[in-house]
């Protein structure tokens, strides 16, 4: 900032190490922006050149101009730099409200993601690991779909119906079979840890380990909106989540399936026996699962990008959001979810960026410790 | 590369010292998820804490001792921590907690804030030197075996020896717990939790100990895991770390005194049999391809194992509360 206009370093200099051997090296451009091409994932060392900065122009801290141990998870990480003076106990009002969006935007997507692995264990009992899966399954079908030339608007809802297909054939071949078998609970939970295993090394195996952007996602830029500052994708995708949540909302309240669900939830036996197919319930919250989770992938695949684990690092947020919200309350995922959220979001202004999860995750266990039947769980129902 | 050897090499690895630390941690993971239930899902974080304690004790200049205790002390707090407000719940929340909390020790160490403590991404490094692990070894130097696959260094003796012969002191107390009157109580509480409470017995006290138990046995094969290679990083204790001990657990027989080793040994073998087939095929396979393949091969061997056979190799269906009741 010079003289409360943002101003950014033009023609600075920016290498990337890995291991003491150089990946790239780029410099930057008028708006201040370096890209540097890396082979994947790991962890790298980005060095500015601080004799290559502009006049004017000073690292705020000088021992930062070295970020060594720079972690990159997700196929692409933003290094920065920040020049001038330190202000970072200014920050403004804007800041909060638009981290505050983007936590919302993520707990929405964690919603809608989560909303399946809750329906699944009210009618079920089962903590499906292999959920995370379902979630990249619909991300990767839908890349594919783009890809093999489908526009985008047309293959979410190809990739979502997919996702039902999965979820009904994940009931169908493996857990009514294991139901019927009366399998123990401990052990079903294992077979899906399984499952997710072999799911995600098998996406490994055929979509490759690298990450890639839906190409609607590129381009993107942040306009403000009152003190937010959000891109037509951010609005986009909570949007789609509000109208989804609300049309799930609607399902589970006034529809006679709806019903049918909550009663198998509440007391599979006594359902069945008011008449209720409980098989039939439990293979339609399997495809809705299946098509939320798709969803949701396909959502968080907008706004990051598309890998084969990317629903592998959703999983303990979606699990946090579950338990945080109630077991098998689906509103409660929903309010979790959120919580999650904003709090794993906002907490990256306060703390290292590298703490994120864990807040979320802390989150989870202080909850367990002082309300372990969640918000919005009943007492009497835990044991 | 010759079939023959492929085989020699998956013997090797088989005997070697993965299999001996992967059966120490399966036995503690045996005497919580076999003998008591307890879904503990994220094992990988009291070897993490075990290898921690031992390259901290290294790093500050105190001796192999200070390690090991440091080791024990760790995975007990750590137990203490999960344990006293989870087991009191159901079963999901223990697993849904653990799993959990593995990840968050995973991202501590890793965070770049925690560099002073734990070396963050880089991790801590020169345990050998530091702690002198090797030097009362006293196998002379040079390399024993036959073939040129089925080779150990004296080195590698020396870990895998010290290694096997904790897991056969572990393995001799776990029988002689499981035979007493203490361990009937696990098996009980395993079968029927609520039986056990009605005959008076404080379910959730015993619990906790077999907890505390186990992962300590998991956070000794971590500061073995850690002394063998020299040094630690953040990168090795991630969740399918904790899935191919219970492949090992369940592999064996869950709730069997010789489960974790013979299932540990038996799947070295196989995970490393199938690494060199997949190298000799008449294809080629990449690296990173290869490493998926085994991990996949892993999930459904895992998945088949639990619905098909989920007493194991050891364990007897009757016996075996998996199989449902």
């Amino acid at each position: 900032m010079i003289d409360d206009e943002p101003a950014f370093a033009d023609g600075a200099t920016v290498t990337v190490t890995q291991g003491g051997t150089e990946v790239g090296s780029a410099t930057t451009g008028a708006d201040g922006v370096f890209v540097v091409e890396i082979p994947g994932n790991g962890t790298y060392e980005v060095a500015l050149d601080t004799d290559s900065l502009p006049k004017g122009f000073s690292l705020t801290d000088e021992d930062r101009a070295t970020l060594s141990g720079f972690r990159v998870n997700l196929g692409d990480q933003q290094a920065t730099f920040r020049l001038g003076d330190d202000q970072r106990g200014g920050r403004e009002f804007s800041d909060y409200a638009t981290t505050f969006a983007k936590g919302l935007r993520l707990g929405l997507i964690i919603a809608v993601a989560a909303v399946g692995l809750s329906l699944v264990y009210g009618v079920t009992g089962l903590i499906n690991f292999a959920h995370a899966e379902l979630v990249t399954f619909g991300a990767i079908a839908a890349y594919a779909l783009t890809s093999a030339g489908v526009p985008f608007w047309l293959a979410v809802p190809i990739a979502v119906a997919l996702g039902a297909g999965v979820g009904l054939a994940n009931d169908r071949l493996l857990w009514l079979p294991l139901r019927r078998r009366r399998m123990a609970m401990v052990s079903q939970m294992v077979v899906s840890i399984g499952l997710s295993i072999a799911a995600r090394n098998l996406f490994q195996v055929f979509y490759g380990p690298n990450s890639n952007r839906y190409s609607v996602s590129t381009g993107q830029r942040e306009s403000a909106y009152g003190p937010f500052r959000l891109t037509p994708n951010d609005l986009a995708v909570i949007a789609i989540c509000v109208a989804v949540l609300l049309a799930v909302t609607v399902l589970l309240r006034k529809t006679r399936l709806g019903t049918a669900i909550r009663a198998t939830a509440d007391n599979p036996d006594l359902a069945a026996s008011s008449g209720i197919a409980v098989d039939r319930i439990i293979g339609v919250v399997w495809m809705l699962c299946g098509a939320l989770a798709a969803l949701g992938g396909i959502l968080y695949g907008l706004t990051l990008n598309v890998r084969y684990d990317m629903g592998f690092v959703l999983l303990l947020s979606m699990f946090a959001a579950v338990v945080l919200g109630g077991l098998g309350n689906a509103y409660g995922a929903v309010l979790g979810a959120v919580v999650i959220g904003v709090v794993q979001e906002m907490s990256g202004l306060f703390i290292d960026t590298a703490y994120k999860f864990v807040v979320a995750l802390a989150v989870l266990i202080l909850v367990l410790l002082i309300r372990p039947q969640g918000i919005l769980g009943s007492k009497e129902r835990f044991g | 590369m010759s079939w023959l050897s492929i085989v020699a090499l998956a013997l090797q690895t088989a005997i070697g010292f993965p299999a001996a630390s992967y059966a120490l941690a399966a036995s503690g993971l045996n005497l919580q998820f076999g003998y008591t239930g307890l879904s503990n899902f994220g094992m990988v974080g009291f070897l993490l804490v075990g290898a921690y304690g031992m390259a901290i004790a290294s790093d500050r200049g105190w001796s192999i001792w200070v390690g090991f205790a440091l080791a024990v002390a760790a995975a007990v707090v750590l137990a203490l921590l999960l344990g006293i407000p989870t087991l009191r719940l159901r079963a999901d929340y223990l697993s849904v907690v653990t799993i959990a909390t593995a990840e968050i020790l995973r991202l501590v160490v890793n965070a770049r804030p925690s560099a002073p403590l734990t070396g963050a991404a880089r991790g801590i490094g020169g345990l050998s030197e530091n702690l002198g692990f090797f030097e009362p070894n006293f196998i002379p130097e040079g390399r024993y075996g036959i073939g040129d696959s089925f080779v150990f260094t004296s080195r590698q003796l020396w870990s895998m020896g010290i290694t096997w012969a904790m897991v056969l002191v572990v393995t001799l107390l776990i029988r002689s717990w499981v035979r007493s009157p203490w361990g009937r109580v696990l098996r009980a509480i395993r079968e029927d939790e609520d039986a056990a409470t009605a005959l008076g017995k404080n379910v959730v006290v015993y619990k906790l100990q077999s907890f505390v138990i186990g992962g300590t046995m998991g956070a000794l094969a971590g500061a073995m895991i850690a002394l063998n290679a020299g040094s630690v990083g953040p990168s090795r204790w991630i969740a399918p770390f904790t899935f191919a001990l219970y492949t090992v657990v369940i592999l064996g027989g869950a709730g069997t005194v010789w489960g974790p080793v013979i299932g540990a040994i038996v799947y070295w073998f196989l995970l490393d049999f199938v690494d060199g087939a997949l190298g000799n095929l008449w294809f080629e396979v990449s690296d990173a391809t290869s490493g998926a393949i085994r991990l996949a091969l892993m999930g459904v061997g895992l998945m088949l194992l639990m619905i098909f056979r989920p007493q194991g190799l050891l364990g007897s269906r009757k016996e075996m509360f998996a199989s449902g009741r």
